[in-house]
This record gives structure tokens, sequence and C-alpha cells, in this order.
């Protein structure tokens, strides 16, 4: 149990912890503009990857340019779903749009089996394998480039829904749904944005997943339910709680795995995220940043 | 400018509010919409901005028409980009936003760049108060300054005709008598016309032109502030004058319906 093992574990864990804050704000867009949980999150991270380990393998086509397509292809799966299965279901009780979210995570995970099987399909490399020596440990590239490219994209998404016209729209939208139609806003453009946001940013994590990985299989769309207790301890409506939350359950699945498995025979690394979210919802209900309603008095 | 002809109500299918609204707000002018709770005068509104849909009411019957348009049934956003403005009841800001970005909100119909920064100022120049408050968030606003902020988030839009729906709706009697005076600002000032819904008779007949009283679903009564103000049901219904009021007991109480003359 030296220092070293415990470096390792917090940077695994900080890498893990990006993706879920990564999917986690998925979640939390979707429920902050519509107000239904997406159980098919992990599902969008799913055929992400798959789409993007297709292009890659069988069209040859490098790396980032089938990255992009696949964020491309994820924003359109994102609108048609939203179009298509959601959009009728709108004003329909909430529970209802939480069932259709569940059964299009089955649908989705089916047609990736009836595309690609369920073996484990190998991730080409996509960064340099030989670790960067960061201090005493070595760290692979891979895990930098993952660690970057989150921030990259979460600092976007903050800049968008902070100062954009649409980001604030948006905002708008999730505030007061009728109030926003008296200033013009489509709602219904909103809904689908927020959808089609939510899929990129999904379909983004799950790409990073596979090059750690260097291989993906069904068990990514795990990362689905893997993601509720990160937004519910953030804050179900809170973006930098999602993010917060994120590195912490990363974190701490990573410290339970390294310290406690050993004792209990592992196991310990799947269980420790919800007993966290037992914990959180016991003493914190709203999470860490989320929303307490202003009263005024 | 507005023109509503016999216009008929339903929400859900069944439930008729308005049975057959007739009328006409001028270009440039303050024209007051009165009446008692449940005489449908939000629902005209809404009739007119297009929120009726989020309701499930639809106009059935008449037509609504702005500037030689058929408007009725459109959808708000479609509404909002033909320079209806509508600001809801009870104020309705974002609180979870800052002032400054329930600004930018009321401006989403904008294109222009430039006249969006400068109406932007216009804003803070007619609210002050709002200026001083730019970064707070507007859940913490005092209603008064949260009236503001919806007036002038609406005049963000650059509307040609402003809905404003019972604007001295829970707000000091003080800042009622301020917020009055700015909406006459604008009026004259920016030339929006403005379609006004008060239960405050006395000072909606201080700043409008014309006026309309509506029951049950139709206009009752209409002229202008003038007339309005020296028309004896009015005054007994409306601003709660009436000869030897000091005098009066539960017998003559049980008559006012029937001394009401345009029913």
């Amino acid at each position: 149990m030296d220092m070293t093992f415990l470096l390792q574990l917090l940077i695994n864990g900080l890498v893990v912890g990006c993706i879920y804050s990564l999917v986690a704000t998925g979640f939390v867009i979707i429920y902050k503009a519509t107000s239904a949980l997406n159980l098919a999150q992990g599902e969008f991270l799913m055929v992400g990857a798959y789409i993007c380990l297709d292009l890659m393998t069988r069209h040859n086509i490098p790396f980032f340019q089938s990255f992009l397509i696949t964020l491309a292809f994820s924003a359109v799966l994102g609108l048609i779903i939203e179009r298509v299965i959601l959009r009728p279901l709108i004003g329909s009780h909430l529970i209802s749009v939480i069932m259709v979210t569940l059964g299009l995570s089955s649908i989705l995970k089916a047609l990736v089996q009836l595309a690609y099987g369920t073996d484990t399909i190998p991730f080409p490399e996509v960064f340099p394998p030989e670790p960067v020596q960061i201090g005493p440990i070595p760290v692979s590239q891979g895990y930098l480039y993952a660690i970057g490219c989150v921030t990259l994209l979460v600092t976007l998404l903050t800049l968008f829904f902070k100062y954009s016209k649409t980001g604030v729209a948006m905002r708008a939208t999730a505030s007061n749904q009728q109030v926003s139609l008296s200033m013009g806003i489509s709602v219904k453009k909103m809904f689908a944005l927020s959808w089609a946001i939510s899929a990129i940013v999904s379909a983004v994590g799950g790409i990073l997943l596979g090059t750690i990985r260097g291989g993906i299989d069904m068990s990514l769309s795990f990362m689905g339910l893997k993601v509720l207790p990160v937004v519910i301890l953030g804050g179900l409506d809170s973006i930098l709680g999602a993010i917060v939350g994120g590195v912490i359950i990363g974190v701490l699945e990573n410290l339970s795995g390294g310290y406690v498995d050993p004792f209990v025979g592992g196991g310990a690394k799947e269980v420790a995220p919800y007993i966290a979210l037992i914990l959180i919802l016991m003493f914190k209900p709203y999470g860490l940043f989320g929303k307490k309603k202003i009263e005024r008095v | 400018m507005l023109k509503i002809s016999n216009a008929e109500v339903i929400y859900n299918k069944v439930i008729l509010v308005l049975k057959g609204l007739t009328m006409h707000v001028p270009e440039g002018k303050i024209v007051a919409l009165l009446g008692a709770n449940g005489a449908g005068k939000s629902t005209t509104l809404k009739a007119i901005s297009g929120l009726l849909k989020s309701e499930d009411g639809e106009v059935t019957d008449g037509s609504i028409e702005f500037m030689g348009e058929r408007i009725s049934n459109l959808n708000p956003e479609e509404i909002v980009r033909k320079g209806i403005f509508q600001v809801m009841e009870g104020r309705r800001v974002f609180d979870d936003m800052t002032v400054e970005e329930n600004i930018i909100v009321g401006g989403h119909t904008r294109k222009d760049k430039a006249g969006f920064k400068r109406d932007k100022d216009l804003v803070y120049d007619y609210f002050p108060r709002l200026r001083e408050r730019r970064n707070q968030l507007s859940g913490y606003l005092s209603g008064g300054e949260q009236q503001m902020l919806a007036i002038g988030r609406a005049l963000m839009a650059r509307p040609k005709l402003m809905l404003l729906d019972e604007p001295s709706l829970g707000i000091a009697p003080l800042l009622v008598q301020e917020i009055f005076q700015l909406i006459k600002k604008i009026n004259s000032e920016e030339k929006t016309t403005i379609l006004l819904v008060e239960q405050n008779a006395n000072v909606a007949f201080g700043i409008s032109d014309h006026a309309y009283i509506m029951e049950g679903g139709r206009i009752v009564l209409s002229g202008t502030a003038e007339q309005m103000k020296a028309n004896e049901d009015v005054k007994e219904f409306y601003l709660g004058l009436s000869e030897g009021a000091d005098k009066k007991n539960y017998r003559e109480l049980k008559q006012y319906r029937r001394r009401k003359r345009w029913l």
C-alpha cells in the first residue's frame, strides 16, 4: 500500500470519473429541459462507441474523422428519437415517458447486438501506447487525452449555457415552459436540441471509454446505470453537480476497488457507488448542487 | 391594429369561456380591459398571444386579426414574431436566472445584434433598479422589481402590441403608481400599443385611452376612459364610489345585480 498505488488509483478514478461526468451531463441536460429521466443514456454511449469503431475498422476512416462523423450521427439519432418517440408523448404522464426510455434502451441494445454480435470487439489503438511519466507514476496517454477532451467539452457546454442566446433559452425552457413560449421560444426545438446535445456528449464518453479499455462490448450500456448515483450525488438538475459527482464517484469506486476488494474478495468496486447513493439520499436528498426552490416571503 | 370579432374560446373541448367577444385596439393607444375574476380577461389575452394552446384551449369561432392578418390559433412563437408580446399574470420571471439573462431571453426572437444591445441599455434606462441588480438571481427581487423585469423583458422583443396581464397584482401601491407611469411612458416614447388587463380600475383609467368591461365571457360596456369614469355603474361596481356610500346596508347590497344597466 504505497503512495504510488494510491496515486495510480486516484488517476484511474479521475479518468473514469471524467467520463461519468460527461454521461451525467448528458443525463442532466435532458432532465433539466424535459424533466424526464433518460434511462437509455448508457445505450447512447454504447451506440456511439460502436459506430466510431465501425467507421474505423470497416471503412478505414482515420480516428479523428470517425470521431466527428460519430458525433454528427449521434446528434441526428438524438433528434430522430425525440421527434418520433418523445414528442408525441409531450403532456402525458412522466412515468410513461420514463418507461418509454427504458423500452428505447432495450431496442438500441438489441439493434447493436444484431449488427455487431455480443463478443468483445477490440478497439484500435488510437493514442500512442507509451505512458508519460508524471512524477513517480507512469500515466497512459489515452488517459490524458480523455481528461483533456472531457475538460474541453464541459467548458464548451458551460459557455454555451451561460452566454449563447440558444443556451440561455434552453435554460429558460427548463425553468418554465409556458413563459418561454410567451417569449417566442419554440419549446419543441429546445427539447430536440437537448436530446441531440445529450446524445453527442454520451457518444464522446463511449468513444473515450472504448479507447481506454481497448475493447467494447454490451457492458458499455451499464454506464447509464452507473451514472444514476452520479447525478443524484450532484443534484439531478445541476451540470456542475454532474461534473463534481462524476469525479467523486469515479475516485470512490477505484479506491474501494483497490483497498476494500482484497479483503472482501472483490465486488466492492461495483457496490460502492450505490452505497454512496443511499447515504446521499438519506442526508442530502437534493444532492450537492441540486436546486432548492427560491421562496420569496 | 388588433380586431377581435365574435371570438369564442373553448377549453378542453367542453368549457366555453369566451362567448362571442368583440373588441378593437387602435394603434398607439392604451386600451384597458376590466372585469371581475373569471370574466375571461386572461383568456382573451392568451387567445391573442396563442398561449391558449399550451392550456388545451382553442379559438373555435370568430376571428382575431392583427394588422389585417388573421392570427387565431397560430403558435405563440409565430405570434411573438409578428409583434405581439404577452406579459403574463404574476410576473413569472425565471427565478433561477439572473436579471440580465431574463432580459436576454426576452429578446430571443431578435436577429439584429446592434439593436439588441441598444435595447438592453434602453430597458436599463427605463428601469434603473434592474441595472443595479443585473447580476442577481431574479428570484430574489421584490415583487415590484420582478414586474419591472417582466415588462423590460417584453420590451426586448420590440413588440408592436404589448399585452399586460394585471401588472398591479400583489405590488405595493406606491410601486403600482411608478409602474403605471412607466407603462404610459413606454406607450408614448416607444409607440408601443398596449392592451392592459386590470382589476384595479382606478389606475387603469388613469393611463388608458379606451376601456372595455367584460363579464361572463362578453364585453358588456365600452367607451373612453372619461366616459367610463362618469358611468354610474362603473363607479358603483369598479371604482367603489356611490352616493351615500356610508349609508349602505344589506338590503341595498342585494339589489346590485338588478341595478347593472348592461345586463
